[in-house]
């Protein structure tokens, strides 16, 4: 056991990022997002995340820009503990322990010092009900500090973090739960408790879901189950009170923000459109639609000119003041249910599955980046709670990525299912899925189960699907009978049944040369080259469930789990049980590089994972409770390099890796102790500019990084101003860049040269770094290096040699000067790269 | 952001042929000219010399026609009987013709009494034509014998006795003026070569039934041959008579054989009322016409200007070319070459390298029903839908748009509230469409809406109970029709089941013991198979 304690389940990438509401930070460079038990830096402007800020022991529940000083940012977590983050450079601060486990936190700019959070009210285990309380936190050195200071400020306070917002210069707070509005002033210490009915009149619910305060102006938005927004105002007296209804969202209120100066209101919900409604003008709106998915939150840049939205599929989009959407921030989509099986696409190396609805998603594991959505159904996608949309079902890859079936299904009540078959080749030019042939109704009921050939290339693709009217077909891309019908679909080219029984699952061998079905109980072998019935199989009683070859040195074999529990095991060649054992599998999975299989095996509400070869007694590898629940989708991913572990537990590892799903629609994977060193260094020599988003360009210009850094640490003489000057000792280059255009060589003849310069300036001064210390580099590189540049200058100046017989008087670029730049190269070009930055 | 995905319309297989050029080629003709004759029309023949008269013999008498006249330009009416095959001669002076009473006439086009009579065939005379020298003529009779005559004195050549039936068709060489071909009809089966030079056939093909008609190919390489047997037989000459082709097309004897098209294309008519127009490179149907009566007779004018179709109910059709599209395009190029100008206008602008380009957003283009939809404007979009020309000509954009609706959930919504013109046009439109099997499923929903919903209405309206008294016949006749469908696929089944011979599943011992059938199956169709054992 010593051994299997080497391979671990880890969490890979994909986690939630729309959990809680994002923070922008206040030059809106950066966006802040919890994500799972980290907290995420992007920027802004190239999408990427720049920082991880790791520390939390479980969920984090809420990020927030520390009021007074911009840099730095609290997060809070279930684990009871709020953390002070210097998010520009990914360090931890301070840990304030709390104790209890913190639903939300907020702040406020006028009370210094004192952050609030909502919490478990003591007593109930339960998240029904929270109390809000006010931290005062500490001035003490040292990172760890204990909080005593905690006072309640409210009690009752719903889950929900949208439905807590500060008002007016932090004068009162507002929550609400339920039908109820509560506004407690802290001047007056008093509260005032606002109710409406249950239901309005035309019978929806009047449950208040978020509210936002005014910055400036004594008014509160609160938003409905029913999509009314309520502006409130007079709130300070008890029976005064007035209250204005906006009304255009048709479902619930998601989030509600106002603008840093209060111009506008910013609404959104399930219908996926930003509305934005103009404070005192309210009849005029201007609207963002079709965002993609429902809209759970709204934040706004301290500076008012970027907003961001979080949406319900995984995604921020990053919208301009101006209403245009200038990014988006895609995590993996999680629906509630993945559908399709889990895929590699053999191209990209990326995992296919369900995304937004009607798509399928291609996300990069590697990279823990979505790739791109494929849009399956092509249709518009109507943001409406309860309506019966067009899902994927289905999706398969053939062996070369070149083509992708997918199955999309919308259930009616009143008609049958609608069913499509989609074929999709893949297009070289624009690197993406081309609709090919769409056949409405393939089968007349549901498809259980598609599959192409694996073995089978180009011309010859062979698609197999079954159907609950228990017919199985086989499609084959057939060239059209005219040449002007286009290039070539897919076409039915042998339908059969097998005495009326439901096909549930069909399986290729790997070599294409067979074709197993299982009817139910019977399992039957065709060949797909005659359609020949070749043989039929069966373990009675349980209907077959999973069947899978063996790949490789296993070929022969078939394997099976049957609904009563049992893992069979078929010779092919000598048509009879090889093996079979009791276990309740419910995924059985062949690695496509290696002649293991997978079976993750449901046991008293856990999942065991059992990796053995066919043809050998004894499992290679067990795992028990890898996970609660049941496991329904895995997937064996190659691996972009072979690992080389010798140790016989991990040796099934080497190839490839197993990734799974969990019914919380965690994806989780298994790491080997090396590989996970291996990332842990890799991940050291990525830092290499915390506060610039890497670009290969940056790379080449990192060299000023202490300067730069230097600048940061001191927020308060960071500004544009404090830029650092052009060097003036650059006097060539000043005077190139400041010489009229129409004196100088062609900028053709130029550029070559002064790019060259600069890499080599990159070059060499980050050799110089790295190298501080060791023995200098190799100088006949350096000469080499020297030479060829020289060559390259000769080359480029050559055409000028006639121009400058004829007029010598230009200050052509000579010898003399290309020494000159040279010589110039070597100073600092700091002030290049900080023009990049800006 | 994403924009708005215009509402899918499906895209339906082209029931019925494709377009094709040659589909365009064919179908460019103007309405028949419909002419009534005395009797079933036997012959046409189109005159080889400018302005292509052509002579139509039917019953007793051979109407000339110009190629445009609707009245005969000259009458040959001296026959006695029937007159058969009447041909014009290959300069257009002469024409000849057979007649029942044996005697073969020779006419001046000009003149109206017979030049020259001759006599010596004892039986009705079929097959008359001139040899390619001008000065003879062959004839074939039901005495058995064709002949050659001289046409200055009327004296019989040469007699030839070999075939043993009814001669009924016959063509001579265009190239060589020695050779002939003449083929019997009902029992003879033969065709056979003639050569004047030599005393007897030359060569002799088994068409293997009666032939009706006969044509050589202008190179004269190829034979046509078509009859009673429904075959058109295609013969190399050139390779001693090999049978070539055999083109199975008709269903009832063909009649008549003609080259269109520079001889590119090959036209057979037939009794089953339709004439085929074949490729003569692949022999492929490429065209198909029909007639309201069994065709006896077909020609072509030269260029395919026209085609003059005999029929056995005495009506003669005459279809000529349009020629008015060649003008239409001149006037629509001189119509449209200003705005062409406009729109490429600034379009062939070629940027300089270093200029900036400022791209403009293309401002996408969606169908009205589409921008109704963007704006949820459910029933506007549904009415958008339901222009006349959209539902006649497109109702598959109709059936899309009812499609989405009933996908947005607001179909009901969409349907409702509708006077009773807009309700006519949208029952109009269901009563039209609700058999179509495409669009059946969705447009049954949308019919059990209506129903739903004006149900309180009905009796108000005399146009509407109209219509959906209709709507409840054809849903009765369709209803019935779709049961006796299934009888017939029921007897069907039986029949297949019962032609199929059954075979034994053989067993393995080895499969038995192991709880494992083995089974064995060829056929696409196993479940017709004993069901094998499982256990």
């Amino acid at each position: 056991m010593v051994e299997q304690a080497e391979i671990r389940v880890v969490h890979q990438g994909g986690s939630n990022i729309t959990f809680r509401e994002p923070a922008i930070s206040s030059d809106s460079r950066f966006l802040l997002c919890a994500s799972g038990h980290n907290v995420k830096v992007f920027s802004t402007v190239t999408e990427e995340c720049v920082q991880e800020l790791r520390g939390h022991a479980d969920l984090v529940t809420g990020v927030l820009l520390r009021p007074s000083n911009h840099l730095q940012a609290y997060s809070c977590s279930a684990d009871g503990t709020v953390r002070l983050w210097d998010f520009t450079d990914g360090i931890l601060i301070k840990t304030y322990v709390i104790g209890y486990p913190i639903c939300s936190i907020y702040a406020s700019a006028s009370h210094d010092g004192v952050i609030f959070i909502a919490t478990p009210t003591k007593g109930y285990k339960t998240l029904d009900s929270l109390q809000l309380l006010a931290v005062h936190l500490p001035q003490t050195a040292g990172q760890l500090v204990e909080t005593s200071d905690l006072s309640a400020v409210l009690s009752d306070v719903s889950a929900n973090p949208a439905t807590v917002a500060f008002g007016r210069a932090g004068e009162y707070v507002a929550s609400t739960n339920g039908v109820q509005l509560q506004i407690f002033f802290f001047k007056k210490q008093k509260s005032f408790r606002f109710s409406l009915k249950e239901n309005s009149c035309s019978g929806r619910s009047n449950t208040f879901t978020c509210v936002a305060c005014h910055p400036t102006d004594d008014c509160i938005a609160t938003g409905h189950e029913d999509g009314k927004i309520r502006l409130w105002r007079n709130f300070d007296q008890k029976r005064e009170y007035t209250y204005r209804t906006l009304h255009w969202h048709h479902s619930t209120v998601r989030a509600l923000c106002f603008t840093p100066e209060g111009s506008n209101l910013l609404s959104g919900g399930v219908e996926s459109v930003l509305v934005q409604w103009r404070y005192q003008q309210e009849s005029q709106q201007d609207f963002l639609p079709r965002l993609g998915a429902a809209i759970t939150h709204i934040a706004v840049s301290p500076d008012g000119a970027l907003f961001c939205t979080s949406h319900s599929d995984n995604k921020i989009v990053l919208i301009q003041s101006c209403v245009k959407v200038s990014s988006i921030i895609q995590g993996l989509v999680k629906g509630e249910a993945v559908q399709t099986d889990l895929m590699v696409d053999p191209r990209s190396k990326a995992l296919v599955l369900n995304g937004k609805p009607g798509h399928l998603q291609f996300y990069s594991l590697q990279r823990d980046r979505l790739l791109f959505n494929l849009d399956v159904v092509q249709q518009e996608f109507i943001h409406q709670e309860g309506l019966d949309q067009f899902q994927v079902v289905m999706a398969t890859l053939d062996g070369a990525g070149a083509w992708l079936a997918t199955v999309e299904e919308r259930k009616q009540e009143t008609a049958e299912a609608e069913l499509n078959l989609k074929l999709w080749a893949f297009d070289e030019p624009s690197q993406s899925f081309v609709l090919n042939t769409t056949v409405s109704t393939p089968h007349e009921v549901r498809i259980t189960a598609v599959t192409f050939d694996p073995a089978a290339r180009g011309q010859t693709s062979l698609l197999v699907s079954c159907g609950r009217d228990g017919l199985f077909k086989a499609w084959r891309l057939a060239v059209p009978a005219h040449p002007d019908d286009g290039g070539p679909s897919w076409t039915c080219d042998f339908v059969s049944a097998y005495h009326g029984l439901t096909p549930q699952r069909c399986c290729f061998s790997a070599d294409g040369s067979l074709l197993a079905v299982g009817f139910q109980e019977v399992v039957t072998v065709w060949s797909p080259a005659s359609w020949e019935l070749l043989l039929t199989l069966s373990q009675p009683p349980g209907i077959i469930r999973d069947l899978c070859f063996g790949r490789l040195s296993c070929s022969k074999f078939l394997l099976g789990t049957t609904s009563s529990n049992q893992l069979c095991c078929w010779n092919l060649l000598t048509c009879s049980l090889e093996w079979s054992t009791s276990m309740e599998v419910s995924l059985l999975l062949a690695d496509p590089l290696s002649d293991n299989m997978a079976a993750f095996c449901h046991q008293d509400g856990n999942t065991d994972l059992f990796v053995f070869k066919p043809s050998e007694p004894r499992p290679l590898f067990s795992q028990k409770a890898v996970c609660s629940g049941r496991v329904s989708r895995a997937v064996f991913a190659p691996r972009e390099v072979a690992l080389e572990s010798c140790e016989e537990s991990s040796q099934w590892l080497n190839r490839s890796q197993l990734y799974f799903l969990t019914p919380l629609m965690d994806l989780l994977t298994f790491s080997t102790r090396a590989e996970e060193e291996r990332l842990m260094t890799a991940s050291k020599q990525l830092v290499v500019d915390d506060s610039v988003a890497m670009t290969p360009f940056q790379l080449l210009l990192g060299k000023r990084r202490p300067h730069h850094q230097a600048a940061v640490e001191d927020p308060a003489v960071r500004p544009p101003a404090d830029r650092p000057v052009p060097p003036g000792g650059s006097a060539a280059v000043r005077e190139l860049l400041q010489s009229p255009a129409h004196v100088l060589p062609a900028a053709a003849a130029l550029c070559s040269v002064f790019m060259e310069a600069l890499l080599g300036v990159a070059t060499e001064t980050r050799e110089n770094e790295t190298s501080a210390g060791e023995t200098p580099s190799d100088p006949e590189e350096e000469e080499e290096e020297e030479d060829s540049d020289q060559e390259m200058e000769t080359r480029a100046t050559r055409p000028e040699r006639g121009l400058l017989e004829t007029d010598s008087a230009d200050p052509v670029l000579s010898r003399a000067q290309v020494r000159e730049l040279r010589r110039v190269r070597k100073l600092d070009h700091s002030w290049f790269s900080s023009l990049l930055d800006s | 952001m994403a924009s708005f995905k215009p509402t899918k319309i499906p895209v339906y297989p082209k029931l019925g042929e494709k377009v094709t050029q040659d589909t365009l080629y064919w179908k460019n003709y103007k309405a028949p000219v419909q002419i009534k004759e005395y009797g079933a029309v036997s012959n046409i023949d189109f005159s080889p010399v400018a302005p292509h008269n052509f002579a139509v013999t039917a019953f007793s008498r051979i109407h000339v026609y110009g190629p445009f006249s609707q009245e005969p330009v000259k009458t040959f009416t001296r026959f006695k009987d029937t007159a058969y095959c009447g041909r014009f001669r290959s300069d257009g002076q002469l024409l000849v013709a057979g007649c029942e009473d044996s005697v073969v006439r020779l006419f001046d086009v000009s003149g109206r009494v017979a030049l020259r009579m001759f006599k010596g065939h004892t039986k009705a005379v079929h097959v008359t034509d001139f040899t390619s020298d001008r000065y003879q003529i062959l004839t074939g009779s039901d005495d058995y014998t064709c002949r050659l005559w001289d046409i200055p004195n009327a004296a019989e050549l040469s007699t030839y006795r070999e075939h043993t039936d009814y001669i009924r068709c016959g063509v001579t060489s265009k190239l060589n003026r020695d050779l002939f071909i003449t083929a019997s009809g009902s029992y003879d089966h033969t065709l056979k070569v003639f050569d004047a030079r030599a005393e007897k056939s030359v060569m002799t093909m088994d068409h293997g039934q009666p032939v009706e008609s006969l044509l050589l190919y202008p190179s004269e390489g190829l034979l046509v041959s078509a009859g009673c047997g429904r075959y058109v037989k295609v013969w190399d000459l050139l390779k001693g008579g090999q049978p070539l082709v055999l083109l199975k097309n008709h269903h009832k004897t063909i009649t008549c054989l003609a080259l269109g098209s520079n001889g590119e294309r090959l036209l057979s008519a037939s009794l089953d009322r339709h004439v085929k127009v074949y490729n003569t490179t692949t022999y492929k149907v490429v065209h198909n016409f029909d007639y309201a009566a069994a065709i006896l007779s077909l020609a072509l004018a030269p260029d395919d200007e026209s085609i003059v179709v005999g029929m056995t109910n005495s009506i003669l059709s005459i279809k000529h070319r349009k020629h008015t599209e060649e003008s239409k395009e001149m006037m629509s190029q001189q119509r449209r070459r200003p705005s062409y100008r406009v729109f490429v206008k600034g379009k062939n602008f070629v940027p300089k390298p270093d200029d900036y380009l400022v791209s403009k957003p293309v401002k996408e283009h969606l169908a009205k029903y589409d921008r109704e939809l963007k704006k949820f404007n459910v029933s506007k979009a549904l009415d958008a839908s339901l222009e006349i020309w959209l539902r006649k000509k497109k109702p598959e954009i109709t059936v899309g748009v009812i499609k989405e609706l009933d996908r947005r959930g607001t179909l009901k919504n969409a349907l409702a509230g509708r006077d009773e013109e807009q309700l006519s046009q949208l029952l109009h439109f269901v009563i039209g469409n609700i058999v179509d099997t495409r669009f059946a499923p969705i447009i049954l929903t949308a019919a059990e809406m209506i129903l739903d919903i004006y149900k309180s209405v009905i009796g108000q309206s005399a146009l509407i109970d109209q219509q959906l008294l209709r709507l409840q016949n054809i849903l009765e006749s369709e209803i019935n029709l779709e049961q006796e469908l299934l009888e017939v696929l029921g007897m069907l089944d039986t029949m297949f089941a019962t032609s199929v011979t059954r075979k034994e599943v053989p067993y393995s011992d080895v499969g038995r013991s192991n709880g494992l059938a083995q089974g064995e199956a060829s056929s696409s169709r196993p479940e017709l198979f004993r069901p094998p054992e499982i256990k």
